[in-house]
């Protein structure tokens, strides 16, 4: 049914977030070379790799907040990096992200960093805000906790209250940053789930950037394989299941060596121990 | 080699300050610049204003009352000398209003309010608040800096004037109470020597220039500060450190400009 | 925290900084004695004016009747021009007397009015003719120290 969804979905609708060419260099060291990305209205993509990949840099480009050296990510049709101060906060104001540890604003009760964006970008009355952050928080089954303050939030509920307010304004594109980091199984599928769930209610667009293979593999549509900034493989999560090369099952399977090596590069190990051949 | 090593330290080091005062300049023109949210909005800067102004309270009232009880007693011993203890309370209402109050009030405002304004906001770079912010299509400078300026720079004149009023509050206690100095002539006395205009809103203006100091080092630092817990409290120390040597090198500057003439 | 109870402490902490800033205008400083808005201003001329600074006090019969705004030195007779405010509601008669005083061996120097018994009184711009330069401690002791020597000796 999803693999249906997914191909009709690349048939009719336009793509949303195009990625050309995609290149970023820090300090001459380059972190993304050549990245080319679609994706769909509707879809939900994941971009995986090992840590340090260029994942969250990738995010950044998606999000405005890196000039890329070469290429461009176009997003509904505009081009991120020429866009202007109150274009591009114009562009942020229809998409959502959430970030590792879910960034929730530790000043302010869970109600008011639901309520945050909508008192910033709107001028609707308390009242109604009053009820879409109680569906909001509805949503990711935490309306009792409107009350409490971050700090006595648990890691998967501190989650689930950062996923409420990212979509506090029905955005179009959604980013996750590593939403599965650090979470026990149970908030794990929760937060999954919801995910999935946000993402067909809402009618958006999601990109999670994730290094948990089995869980995302679960929900997305599409997926990219990322390493040293480069994309190595893509396809639904069946192909990618299926696939065989090298890369994919070391990650796939998490063997302990393979193309990714488990040793650090460094010089000759019996030099190193000041052995004598 | 250790001599060029030496100088290319000292080097290093001025071009690495000026390069920073430079950049907490720009921070200063860019809160001016993205100040309006905070007016337009009150309850931004009335939140702030009571973890800054309102929290720092007891220190202050507790710091301004004993700083005058010495004063009294130090004083009283020294005027003793030449007969003139009636000038008692002169000495104590000039000594506060001018130096002690602005600058004591501003050392000790650094070390409560602006700590805690550095390690709030480099904790919120650290957890991503800010770039979450910022991604919301907010801008922080004008959400989460800009109150937190306004409610240092309208606090701190406050603050110092509250100080002010409790150390001659402390040397009446002291010198009028406890010694016995006549307490018409130590009210008189201080009435006929202390000029509203003169003392009074030079020292005002003093604490208005150390407060603004004061808060755009707290929050430059924060701001600017590596997100790490290493990072975090390196500002926090440098907040504290930069702030109390800039109020004492700004006060020796004002007090020359306010006073140096006449 | 709760909104209001938020309002409070901040309104407290609002009031009583301004408090203590209205007490230290009107307790410490002059505000509360003298106001610089309802004066009129004199002017005299001193042969020596001493220690006499700008915002010195005047005083009549002791007590606090205005400062003195400008000290300067006219070329003309090489003596020095003091420019007074004095408060509107005290007028002072025509004659009046302005001598330069120390207060206390040591203290700081203010000038003294006497009134004089003239029916008229000094206005905005006037001129007091009759001075008394300050007493400057060096002549003094110089006098007593001539005086001392030109007794005989015993």
């Amino acid at each position: 049914m999803r693999a249906l969804n997914f191909w009709i979905a690349n048939l009719s609708s336009p793509a949303l977030v195009e990625i050309r060419d995609l290149n970023f260099s820090y300090d001459k060291r380059p972190v993304l070379q050549g990245i080319n990305m679609t994706f769909h209205k509707g879809q939900v993509i994941a971009i995986m790799g090992s840590s340090g990949c260029g994942k969250t840099t990738m995010l950044r480009h998606i999000g405005g907040a890196l000039k890329p050296t070469k290429g461009y990510v176009k997003v509904d049709g505009q081009v991120m990096h020429e866009l202007n101060q109150a274009g591009l906060y114009k562009m942020r104001r229809k998409m959502g992200m959430l970030f590792q540890f879910g960034a929730l604003f530790t000043d302010m009760s869970v109600y008011d960093n639901v309520a945050f964006q909508m008192r910033e970008h709107t001028d609707l009355p308390e009242e109604i805000i009053h009820d879409l952050v109680l569906m909001k928080l509805h949503a990711v089954g935490l309306r009792g906790t409107q009350n409490l303050m971050p700090s006595e939030l648990s890691g998967g509920m501190a989650r689930r209250v950062a996923l409420a307010r990212t979509v506090a304004l029905d955005p179009m594109l959604i980013m996750y940053d590593e939403p599965f980091a650090g979470l026990d199984p149970i908030s794990l599928t929760v937060v999954g789930d919801l995910i999935r769930r946000l993402n067909d209610a809402l009618g958006a667009t999601s990109v999670v950037v994730t290094h948990d293979v089995q869980e995302s593999l679960k929900i997305v549509d599409y997926v990219y394989f990322m390493a040293n900034g480069v994309i190595v493989a893509e396809g639904s999560p069946d192909e990618i299941r299926a696939s065989d090369k090298a890369f994919v099952r070391q990650f796939v399977h998490g063997e302990m060596d393979g193309p990714v090596p488990f040793h650090y590069p460094g010089g000759d190990y019996r030099q190193d121990l000041n052995l004598r051949a | 080699m250790t001599i060029a090593n030496t100088i290319r330290g000292v080097g290093h080091r001025t071009v690495n300050a000026v390069w920073r005062i430079g950049l907490a300049t720009r921070f200063f023109l860019q809160i001016l610049r993205f100040s309006d949210t905070s007016f337009r909005r009150f309850r931004l800067i009335k939140k702030e204003l009571f973890s800054t102004g309102v929290m720092s309270l007891i220190i202050i009232v507790v710091a301004g009352l004993f700083v005058g009880m010495v004063l009294g007693l130090q004083g009283y011993e020294t005027l003793k000398r030449y007969g003139s203890e009636s000038a008692l309370g002169v000495m104590v209402a000039l000594g506060l209003v001018r130096e002690l109050g602005p600058v004591v009030a501003a050392l000790l405002f650094a070390s409560r309010a602006g700590s805690a304004m550095t390690a709030e906001i480099g904790l919120m770079k650290a957890t991503e608040q800010i770039s979450a912010m910022e991604m919301m299509a907010v801008n922080p400078i004008a959400r989460i800096v800009a109150p937190r300026f306004w409610a240092g720079v309208i606090s701190m004149p406050l603050l110092a004037a509250l100080f002010s009023a409790m150390g001659i509050f402390g040397g009446y206690f002291v010198g009028v109470v406890q010694i016995g100095v006549d307490e018409g002539s130590f009210w008189s006395q201080m009435q006929a020597a202390v000029d509203f205009k003169h003392d009074i809103m030079n020292g005002v203006l003093k604490s208005f220039v150390f407060g603004t100091v004061v808060t755009v080092i707290a929050l430059f630092e924060g701001y600017d500060a590596p997100p790490t817990a290493e990072g975090v409290s390196g500002a926090t120390t440098r907040t504290v450190v930069t702030s109390s040597l800039a109020i004492l090198m700004l006060d020796f500057v004002l007090t020359a400009m306010m006073f140096g003439g006449a | 925290m709760e909104r209001t109870t938020l309002d409070l402490w901040v309104g407290m902490f609002v009031v009583a900084g301004i408090g203590a800033l209205v007490m230290l205008a009107m307790k410490v400083g002059n505000l509360g004695t003298y106001n610089m808005s309802e004066s009129y201003q004199v002017q005299a001329y001193f042969s020596n004016i001493g220690g006499l600074k700008p915002k010195a006090s005047i005083k009549s019969a002791g007590v606090l009747v205005g400062r003195v705004v400008d000290i300067t030195l006219d070329t003309e007779k090489y003596e020095a021009k003091v420019v007074m405010s004095i408060d509107k509601r005290y007028q002072f008669p025509k004659d009046t007397f302005a001598s330069i005083l120390t207060s206390g061996l040591l203290g700081e120097q203010y000038i003294g009015l006497s009134a004089g018994g003239d029916t008229e009184t000094l206005k905005a711009g006037e001129v007091i003719k009759q001075t008394q330069s300050a007493t400057v401690l060096e002549d003094l002791i110089g006098k007593f120290i001539y005086n001392k020597a030109s007794e005989p000796a015993k």
